[in-house]
Order: C-alpha cells, then structure tokens, then sequence
C-alpha cells in the first residue's frame, strides 16, 4: 500500500508525520520525494548503501549533418532549441526530454546524450528502508527525479511517500498512484487556504484522504470547520508542544521520546487501510 | 529599479508573513507573490484585483477517435506515459510535448491550448501588487512565475518605483530559479532546526550559482539558540550577510488568524519592531548592491 504525505503549505509536518508513521510501523519504506530539500534523511540518520545518479536524455547535434531546417526548434514546445542560419543552440535545463526532436529532424542530426541532474540514495535506518532523491543546486526539473524514487516502490511493503511543498507538478507526480494521501497541515488561515487546493488536486485525481492537524491548538478552527463540511476525517492532532518542536529542531522524530505515539500512528494505519480496503 | 526575492528553500520558515510586514512598511513599492500554486500573500494583503490576464501553460494532446486506427504508436513514444493501453491521453501526466502528433500516422491527434491558471494585477492599501494562480495540479508553474514577474517590472516602471518585493516560493526547483534569476537580493528566511540549516545552505548554493546575493534572516531563533548560533557561523564562513534575528511569538500567528501583517496588528510588540530592524538592514545592504 502506497500513503503520500502531502499538505500544500509548506513546513506544515509533512516530514514530520512521514519519519514518525514509518517509525511506528512494521515493514515500512520511506521515499522522500522533496527532491528539491529532503530532509528525511536528516531525521532518519540511515546508512546509505546505494548511490546512483539520474539522468535525463538530452539532444545533440551533429553540426556535419544538420542543414539548419530549423524543425527541431519549431516543434520543441519548452523552447529548448534555437536554430540560427549557421548554429545550433540547446539549452539543456528547459528539455524535458520528450525526444520528439529526434524524430522531427529530416537529415538524422540528433541524437540524444545522457545529462545528469541530481541522485538517488538509498539507506537502511533500523527497520525503515529510506529513499531519497536530491536535485542539483541550480537544476529546475525536479520530475525526473521523483521517478527515479519511486521506481523503487516496492509493492508488498507500506510505502510511504514525504511529498514536496505547493500543489503543482512536483506534487502530483510524488501523489501519483497513491492508495491514500495524508495531508498534514496547520489550523491556520494560510494552513487552510493551501489544504483547499490540495484537496481539488485530490479530489480530481481519484485519491482518497484525510487529515493531520500539526501545531493543534494554534490558530483558529476553521480547519475543522472545513474539514467537516467536505466530510474529510481528522485522523490525528499533533499539539503544539515545546517538547516536540525542540526535539524537530535537533532533529530527532519525537516518537523516540514520546513513545505512546507509536499506537497512535497505527491506529491511523488502521483506518487507512479501512477506507482503502487493504 | 531594484528587486529582492524572499526565498528559503524549506517551507513555512515565514517568507509571506514576514514579506507581508515588510510591504506595510515600505513606500514606493511594488510586491509580487510568486509562489503561485499554493499563494497566501493575499490573506494578509487583502488585494483588489484590477486585472486579471489567462495564463496558458503546457498543452494538452487530444485524440480524435474517429481518425484513430489503434495502432498503439502514440503510446508507444510517449515519454511521460501519458498514454494509457487503451489509448487514452492521460491530462495529468501529459506535458504538451506533441510527440504523439508527429508520430501518429492517421493524423489523429492534435495539441489543444489550455487556461493553467491566471495572472492579477491588484490595489492593495500599500501598493500595487502583481500575483497569480495556477489551477490545482497544473505544471509550468516557472512560466507563470515569469509572467508575475513581468507585471511586476512594468507596473513599476510605469508608477517609477524604486523596488520589487518578490514572495517566492519554497525549495530551488523551477519556480524558484524563475522567481529569483537577475534580482539584486536573496533574502532566506530560515529557522533554528537541522532542516532549516540544511536548506539554507541548498538555498545560498543556488543564489551563488545564479550569482545573486544572500542575505539571511533567522525567524524565531529562540526556539533554539544553539541552532540560531550555527547559523550565523555558517554565515560568517561563507561570507554571507546576516539582517538580524526574528523571535518567536504567538502573536504573529494571531495576527494572520486576524488576516492583518504582525506590523499593523501589534506594531509595539518586541517581534513586530525586530523585522522592521530586519527590513532596514536589508535595504541598507540593498542600496549598496
């Protein structure tokens, strides 16, 4: 079973519940899909045992037999070729690497080159099995990235899956193919306001979810109200503690310390497997 | 004209809050939020928008079942799976790319333009403001950024401002690379925990790699002073500036509960006068840029 851990609002918990809920449980692997900051990995403290590299395909071209049609650069639709009466230009960071250059070039003058734009690695911390992915400083396309993570789902084990911040492309690919979505958040009117979009992207896709209330007991409660209304089930409240948010500030889970939230976090397992049937 | 991005890599350190605050305090500004797929800056800012422009993102492949003979070639060079078995065009995972029109043979399929979101130019009570919003899900989030970008600039041309105040988004992926390339100033937010000293140190990488200058502010150091000192020594390393501490009060949280900036709710509290300190020393090593 896969559960994503998502939120909209970034620095809502979504790390936070990720690293404890796999800690509560048993045969559990942890993808931290924040590729552009993971921070998983900071908690966790896993020994890394595998290192690769990701690499996206990217177009060259051979200057010898390309006529300058200009075909290349009228197709690719990120604007990553420009074509010139005597050159060629690619920037590499805006190709998505779909390779439809390659087939639209009449005289066979590209081909395609592998780039590298960030890792993915890959650990053991106890009994969780960590992955993580981590773009380049100064690439821009986290995608690439998250699937190399994800290619590592393995399907008999729980997964879960600490998503990036926002609710764009980064996010639905790391929500993509979820059982179940948690979205950690804050009852507060930002917390609120980006949980609502979350929730469309959610909806449209066909992801069951519920919510964890991070720094209960701040704010106001219109997340409450809100989640009443659209019938999305409350399934934990983190307070906010001095205790919990030294421990997340030296960067220790807080389950460590404050055992009784083990139970807690498999009882929201428990209702997660309920609703999706699993 | 100059600008300045408020970035910080890791999410809810307290760029909007703390932007929001900054744009009470200043005169002769434009502010843009250019995190446009999860914005809040308008919660505070209370924006009445003046104009609103369509954004078209990345287009969408649709297939025309009538031409189509099932070949399966479409799928087969979809790149980003975006073609199901039975041939169905995923609007999800399809990036626009138009792969699959020029390699289908019947000519069946054709790229259709779509609305990803909407650009506004806004009155607030402190200026005008440029912002967006992305539809739920959608990608191109940089280009809309871009956009934000642009509106900003020329209504501050237009008004000769002196300053574009950019709220950018979390991490160093495309939007925030969009939301920070050619401005004058970075200034991370950042907090006293191991994540957010990890991410300053990603988020300082990449301001240095466009050749943009770092300028860090910690928000509520006190929650652990021993973090908030390996902070500023990493700064003192790298030679990068520090515009102050912020601390940690409930108040702020109050003050957004109340949708008003921290400055104009509770302008004598010992936060609110810390970030206009912040704010000045930013501007004082703005104007030397």
């Amino acid at each position: 079973m896969i559960i994503s851990i998502a939120g909209g609002k970034g620095g809502t918990g979504k790390t936070t519940v990720a690293v404890n809920m796999a800690l509560s449980l048993d045969d559990v692997q942890l993808l931290d899909c924040d590729v552009e900051e993971p921070n998983v990995h900071l908690l966790l403290r896993p020994e890394i045992n595998e290192t690769r590299p990701v690499y996206v395909p990217t177009p060259k071209i051979s200057e010898d037999s390309c006529d300058y049609c200009g075909k290349c650069s009228d197709f690719c639709e990120q604007n990553a070729l420009f074509v010139s009466s005597e050159k060629v230009l690619v920037f590499p960071e805006l190709c998505n690497g779909c390779g439809g250059c390659v087939i639209v070039c009449p005289q066979k003058a590209i081909s395609e080159r592998k780039r590298e734009i960030g890792t993915v690695k890959m650990g053991i911390a106890g009994d969780v099995e960590l992955i993580y992915g981590e773009l380049e400083v100064g690439e821009p396309m986290a995608i690439p990235v998250i699937k190399e993570v994800k290619r590592r789902i393995k399907s008999h084990k729980t997964t879960i899956i600490d998503c990036p911040p926002g609710t764009s492309c980064p996010v639905i690919e790391s929500i993509y193919d979820s059982d179940y979505c948690i979205l950690a958040t804050e009852p507060t009117p930002f917390g609120v306001h980006d949980l609502k979009i979350m929730v469309e992207v959610l909806e449209e896709i066909g992801i069951p979810h519920g919510v964890v209330v991070n720094r209960a007991g701040i704010g106001d409660r219109k997340l409450y109200e809100y989640c009443e209304a659209h019938e999305i089930p409350v399934l934990l409240e983190i307070p906010f503690q001095r205790k919990i948010a030294e421990l997340y500030s030296q960067g220790i889970p807080f389950i460590l310390e404050m055992p009784e939230w083990r139970e807690r976090f498999q009882e929201v397992l428990d209702r997660i497997k309920a609703r999706v049937g699993k | 004209m100059k600008q300045i991005t408020v970035l910080s890599g890791k999410g809810g350190t307290g760029k909007t809050t703390l932007t929001a605050s900054f744009t009470v305090l200043t005169r002769n500004m434009v502010v843009a939020d250019c995190d446009v797929d999860a914005p809040d800056l308008h919660l505070l800012l209370h924006p009445q928008i003046l104009e609103t422009q369509e954004f078209r993102g990345p287009k969408l492949a649709v297939m025309d079942k009538a031409k189509c003979v099932e070949c399966g070639v479409c799928r087969d060079h979809c790149r980003f799976n975006a073609i199901s078995d039975a041939l169905e065009v995923d609007s999800v995972l399809c990036e626009g790319c138009g792969v699959c029109v020029v390699v289908c043979p019947e000519e069946a399929i054709s790229l259709n333009e779509r609305i990803s979101g909407y650009a506004f130019i806004s009155k607030t009570k402190y200026g005008t403001m440029s912002h967006a919003r992305l539809n739920p899900g959608e990608a191109s989030s940089g280009k809309l950024v871009t956009l934000v970008r642009y509106n900003a600039r020329q209504i501050a041309e237009k008004e000769n401002r002196e300053l574009v105040l950019i709220d950018g988004p979390p991490g160093i992926g495309c939007p925030l690379i969009a939301s920070v390339t050619g401005v004058d100033v970075g200034l991370v937010i950042t907090e006293p925990t191991l994540s957010g000293l990890h991410d300053l140190q990603r988020a300082i990488q990449l301001l240095n790699h466009f050749h943009i200058r770092p300028v860090v502010c910690t928000n509520m150091y006190d929650i652990n002073k021993e973090n908030t000192e390996k902070i500023v020594h990493f700064c003192e390393e790298n030679g990068v500036q520090v515009a102050g501490e912020i601390p940690f009060d409930s108040i702020v949280t109050e003050a957004m509960v109340n949708g008003k900036t921290v400055v104009e709710y509770s302008p004598q509290s010992l936060v609110a006068r810390e970030i206009e300190t912040v704010w000045e020393n930013v501007l004082s090593i703005l104007d030397k840029e």
